[in-house]
């Protein structure tokens, strides 16, 4: 029995900071390196200390695979790379290595020059990280050295989010980063083969949840955002530049079309038009609608949504402000909610998950009042909304993306413990599976079968389809298959026991007994032969029994009577000593039969 | 399994060609009827121009060979490019093809573009009549037309909804995908370096592979670079689509054509480029365009026409992750990876997908540069700008795809006062680059089209234009001829269940080897073997009822080696059997015992006769024999 042995560094039980250690068949690879909103210290990043207390981890990891441009799923690697001196080989798709060093760089700005911190990565570190990545496309067989192997698979979560399979030898492990099980307006569904993964490692953010109909929450969303604005509020949706924000854009946009509505929507600046400018050249990353219309009208090319200008935020009446970052932590959309939450006619909607201690986190929490470090407090009057429009697998897409690729066991990542707990009571029970769902820094070790690979030599494996007629096998009912295992070293090779003697160099030795028995039959040999025929395909069912010659042959028991026209035969039965019970049960018949009866 | 299948359109160039308005000129070419011919049905069929004789008619084309496979049984076709699959619809639809075919993402969209714009040329000029009689008098006509290869195969085209029905059965593959066969087989597609997407293929079993090495190039171009390596140490090379301008250098050629097009412009003549809707044509627009402006010529309108125009130039855009690394660089930034869409922008390439589409006639001015199709001049806008340009000295027709001759391609508009350029630019490894590859990727097995061994018929004195057939065992094919390559299967990989695999104890016949007799259950499901323990089907009662076949299988051993004789006799007189007599013979020993019984030993084997009755004495000497020899 061999083992795989999983350790998150973060996301453990958790949301936020995904990083997952990753042990087979003596490969380390570090699945995700994010960073944790929610903290403002050394929490933010993973403990690599654990990987390598001093030493340099290049050695230790072989890979590190990022699974897409989210933060809290990248946040970390230019700190990894050029702080902690990872130098080894990073893989992530094309969309992602263009888009996250831009999220990087903005996060980098909000830290450092807007909250003042130092002792941060700097902008030269992340292109200089960002040089370090290799782009791997979907389905794509990496070979990272000589064993371990990477695939990826669309994941459908945001632009260029994948799944990955790692393998080693026979061992496999699937990990999905975030994912989404249903196809939504800009992207396609996540899909993975039945690759029969031994883990199957899964995020489970909303383990509990069984989202309502796609169309209900747009429906929702849309006449919460008209109803707002109908009473001259102002709507704010904080969102991350890239992801939901272009999936609501399509929406807004086009009901803007549809009802002909004048009030302004804006976009923050700066990102905007280069975040949409990305949707635009990997557009093979979107769905099939979207790219089946790109030549004639490009989704990305909004009609009534303007950039914003600061001055706006003064402006009286209604408007529609799409703000980063998503969670209310810093930002222009925590600018404009310091600024319009007093005010009830004005509204927040928060379109996706917040973590602990962010802003956005308070307010969902039903907070009335916030506040903030400089001893500033914020009242809350304007209506705060969620809508989940965040792109993770619900329940029900967990347990489909489980049907779909059939692992031997699955282990519960990114998510919170207790609903964790409840989805691992499922899982268990709905499939008969092992379900992990490990802490931070806690090992888990899962015991997998190995397997064994051995050579067949093709005349054997033929001979046995011969034997049955070229029948077409039953994937149920096995075979018999029978040979000589040769082991020189670590090959392994089954052959016939002629071709194995071969192989070893050595001769076979052939033991063969010739028993004579008398029998009376005044017929002709020939007729005695045939008569004897018939009597041992009666006793022998199941053996071919072959008349050539004048000789009976069962496997490799020969049969031959000689004699003239009188009664007197000796039939001669020979046999090898491999067929011992055989030949002397055949004997037994005639011994005991005398004569044969006509 | 099916490598490719690629239309051959050259045929069209038998047929006249199809103007966009009726052309009085090629109405008015005489009929030619040849003078031993009686039959009146060839009437009409046949028409000279400048003494070259062109069937009037819709042109036709000559699909792969069929009859020698039955498109049913096809489990998979394999597609290197957008350039080899023009036939797909003649091979998938109503032959009864049940297979799946693979191709690269890129492969499928540009492969769609140059379906439907063939399509869309040869519909939007429909012509009446369909020619055959001339096919029954082949031996009566003038060269070329007398050494058409099977012409009653010529197909007309296929229809738009064939082509959509056929490029429904293309499953994407990316490239280093592992696509499973059945189980039994793998294929990948790797890079070849030679346009968007383009691939050659590795098919692979457990210990063998065969690579099929088609439409490579190693120059550098917009696609991704060629992968070399997976390509190495294979036991068959199938190697195929290499250059059809082996005595040019496509850089030459590229440079000669940016001369002659700034020079036509210079002289206020117009250039008309005949092209295909994707390939060089995107480097011809970056090329050409910096000429352009170094020449002070930025002013100059480009103008490329083609039914699928828009889309050509939007798909090259949105293909990054199929292009090289300074293209892909680019929309990192985040930019579009082709100049061309920056041309579009600022107005300097315009595209329409006709002549007669809005907005052409009143943008349209000259001198200018026009790209359009079809490179054959039978068909597509480029026929109208020929019929157009063709008097005027001025203007110039450059002829960059290689895959028809020039002249052949202009026979039907001779007399022409316009000038032509013939500038072929093929990406495709010319001979030396494919020997220096075949050296490095060292095959077991070569597999190259029979014109590949011999200089070409234009150049009998090139050597150099041939595949090195040194030091390494070449097979040369032809069309419609059977080979069979030279790969012997000899073992295949199957898994072994751990439990039996701990049950299985080896006996070691020499230092280092292990033998071990297994009798086992073999499970197949989908190619795939797993042995597993052999289930018992419970005790079997009764003696004397013989056990099934198989179940004597379980405890056999195999017995090896020399028997001692010496050994053997003494372990009989332990046991009692004191009257043995030793006697040499010619290949061994003959021991008699008593009565009839007697023992035959050979180096290799030991026989022992014996009377039925002597059951037991039978068997304590087959006891006492396999005591004195090893087995396994």
């Amino acid at each position: 029995m061999t083992e795989i042995k999983v350790i998150p560094l973060g996301a453990g039980q958790d949301v936020g900071r995904s990083c997952i250690l990753l042990q087979m068949g003596g490969k380390n690879v570090m699945l995700d390196c994010g960073m944790h909103m929610g903290y403002n210290d050394d929490r933010r990043f993973p403990d690599f200390s654990f990987i390598a207390a001093e030493g340099p981890v290049t050695s230790f990891i072989d890979c590190v695979i990022i699974s897409h441009f989210h933060l809290d799923h990248c946040g970390a690697l230019p700190y990894l790379t050029e702080i902690v001196g990872y130098s080894g080989p990073i893989y992530m798709t094309h969309p992602t290595k263009a888009i996250a060093p831009i999220l990087l760089e903005d996060m980098r700005k909000i830290t450092v020059e807007k909250k003042g911190e130092a002792n941060f990565f700097t902008s030269q570190m992340i292109k200089d990280c960002m040089k370090k990545v290799t782009a791997v496309t979907l389905h794509q067989s990496l070979m990272v050295d000589g064993q371990l192997e990477i695939k990826a698979y669309y994941a459908g979560h945001v632009l260029g989010a994948a799944m990955f399979r790692i393998s080693v030898g026979s061992q496999s492990v699937v990990y999905t980063g975030d994912y989404n099980m249903t196809p939504d307006r800009h992207l396609g569904a996540a899909w993975i083969d039945k690759c029969r993964p031994d883990v199957l490692i899964t995020e489970s953010t909303y383990a509990t949840t069984i989202r309502d109909s796609k169309r209900c929450r747009e429906r929702d969303f849309l006449k919460k955002v008209v109803e707002c604005i109908d009473r001259g509020g102002k709507v704010l949706i904080p969102v991350f530049a890239l992801g939901r924000a272009q999936e609501l854009c399509i929406l807004l946009d086009s009901h803007w079309e549809r009802m002909n509505l004048k009030v302004p929507i804006f976009f923050a600046v700066g990102l905007t038009e280069k975040a949409n400018n990305y949707y635009k050249m990997f557009i093979t990353w979107t769905n099939q609608n979207v790219k089946k219309t790109f030549v004639q009208r490009n989704m990305f090319d909004f009609k009534h949504i303007k950039p914003f200008d600061k001055k706006y935020e003064e402006n009286p009446g209604a408007m529609v402000v799409f703000a980063p970052p998503g969670m209310l932590h810093a930002g222009l959309s925590l600018h404009l909610f310091k600024k319009w939450a007093p005010y009830e006619n004005n509204m927040v909607i928060m379109p996706g998950f917040c973590v602990v201690g962010t802003v956005g986190h308070k307010i969902l929490n039903g907070a009335k009042q916030i506040e903030f470090e400089n001893r500033q407090v914020v009242d809350v009057k304007m209506s705060v909304e969620y809508m989940s429009f965040s792109a993770h697998a619900d329940a029900k897409g967990i347990m489909q993306l489980i049907q779909y690729c059939e692992p031997k066991n699955v282990l519960l990542v990114h998510g919170e413990a207790e609903k964790m707990e409840f989805l691992r009571e499922k899982i268990k029970q709905e499939f008969k599976l092992e379900c992990y769902m490990p802490a931070n820094g806690e090992t888990c070790s899962i015991v997998t079968p190995y397997r064994i690979s051995v050579d067949v030599s093709l005349p054997l494996l033929k001979s046995e389809n011969v034997k049955h007629n070229a029948l077409p096998p039953n994937p149920k009912r096995p075979r018999v298959i029978h040979g000589v295992l040769v082991m020189k070293e670590t090959a392994l090779c089954l052959m016939d026991v002629d071709e194995a003697c071969k192989e070893a160099g050595i001769n076979r030795h052939i033991i063969r007994f010739t028993s004579t028995v008398r029998l009376e039959d005044p017929s002709p040999p020939s007729k005695t032969a045939e008569k004897l025929l018939k009597l041992f395909q009666e006793k022998l069912q199941g053996w071919s029994v072959v008349l050539t010659d004048g000789s009976i042959s069962v496997e490799s028991v020969l049969v031959k009577i000689e004699g003239g026209e009188d009664e007197q035969k000796n039939v001669y039965v020979s046999w090898t000593n491999q067929d011992e019970e055989l030949g002397s049960y055949i004997l037994d018949i005639l011994q005991n039969m005398g004569h044969v009866a006509s | 399994m099916m490598l490719d299948c690629g239309l051959s359109v050259h045929t069209a160039l038998n047929f006249l060609p199809l103007p966009l308005v009726p052309s009085s000129r090629l109405l008015n070419l005489p009929s030619w009827m040849p003078r031993e011919s009686e039959g009146s049905q060839l009437e009409g069929e046949l028409k000279e121009c400048c003494s070259r004789i062109f069937v009037d008619s819709a042109p036709e084309f000559c699909p792969p060979l069929d009859k020698i496979v039955d498109y049913s049984e096809l489990d998979v076709i394999l597609i290197s490019n957008y350039t080899s699959m023009l036939a797909l619809p003649f091979i998938t639809e109503r032959t009864g093809f049940k297979g799946v075919v693979y191709a690269t993402e890129p492969t499928l969209q540009i492969g769609r573009l140059y379906l439907e714009e063939l399509v869309e040329y040869i519909e939007q000029t429909p012509k009446r009549n369909q020619a055959k009689y001339w096919k029954e008098v082949l031996h009566l006509l003038p060269s070329p037309l007398c050494d058409s290869f099977k012409p009653r195969s010529w197909k007309q085209l296929y229809t738009l909804s064939d082509v959509q029905a056929s490029l429904s059965r293309i499953k994407v593959v990316g490239y280093d995908e592992k696509r499973d066969v059945y189980g039994a087989l793998n294929v990948t597609a790797v890079s070849s370096g030679y346009c968007l997407g383009s691939s050659n293929w590795i098919i692979s079993s457990d210990y063998e592979k065969v690579a099929y090495v088609s439409g490579s190039s190693t120059l550098t171009t917009h696609p991704r670079p060629m992968d070399q390596n997976v390509l190495k140490n294979c036991n068959v090379l199938i190697l195929t689509g290499l250059t059809q301008t082996p005595t040019v250098n496509p850089d030459t050629m590229l440079g000669e054509l940016c001369m002659a097009v700034a020079a036509t412009l210079k002289a206020n003549g117009s250039v008309l480029i005949p092209c295909y809707p994707s390939g060089v044509v995107y480097d011809l627009f970056e090329c050409l365009s910096s000429h352009l402006d170094s020449s002070s010529l930025s002013s100059i309108p480009m103008y490329f026409i083609s039914p699928v125009a828009d889309m050509s130039l939007g798909y090259s855009n949105i293909l990054a992750e199929w292009l090289s690394n300074t293209k892909q660089n680019k929309v990192y930034l985040p930019e579009e990876p082709f100049p061309h869409a920056y041309l579009v922008k600022t107005g300097r390439l315009m595209h329409y997908k006709r002549i007669y589409s809005d907005g052409f006639s009143t943008d349209f001015r000259q001198p200018c540069v026009v790209f359009c199709g079809h490179p054959s001049l039978r068909f597509g806008d480029a026929v109208h700008f020929i019929e157009l340009w063709g008097s005027n000295p001025l203007h110039t027709v450059i002829f960059t795809e290689p895959d028809f001759p020039y002249l052949d391609a202009l026979a039907p508009f001779q007399p022409l006062a316009m000038k032509a350029v013939h500038c072929p630019i093929d990406t495709s490894l010319n001979f030396t680059q494919a020997n220096k590859l075949i050296r490095e990727l060292k095959p077991s097995t070569l597999v190259v089209p029979n014109a590949y061994t011999q200089a070409p018929s234009a150049h009998p004195h090139r050597s150099d234009l041939v595949i090195d057939q040194e030091s390494r065992y070449v097979i040369s094919v032809q069309r419609g001829e059977v080979v069979s390559l030279a790969v012997k299967r000899h073992t295949a990989k199957v898994d072994l269940c751990p439990i039996l695999a701990d049950k299985v104890s080896g006996c070691e016949v020499r230092p280092g080897v292990n033998l071990a007799t297994i009798t086992a259950g073999l499970l197949v499901k989908d190619n795939q073997h797993n042995i597993k323990e052999w289930a018992d089907e419970g005790p079997s009662g009764k003696r004397k009822k013989l056990t099934r076949p198989e179940d004597c299988l379980r405890q056999l051993k195999y017995e090896w080696g020399n028997l001692d004789i010496d050994q053997f006799v003494q372990k009989l007189n332990q046991e009692g059997i004191k009257d043995a007599k030793v006697e040499r013979s010619n290949t061994g020993f003959i021991i008699h015992l008593e009565e009839d019984t007697l023992i035959q030993v050979d180096d290799k084997s030991t026989h022992i006769y014996c009377e039925a009755a002597d059951r037991q004495l039978r068997l304590k000497l087959r006891n006492i024999l396999m005591q004195c020899l090893n087995s396994f």
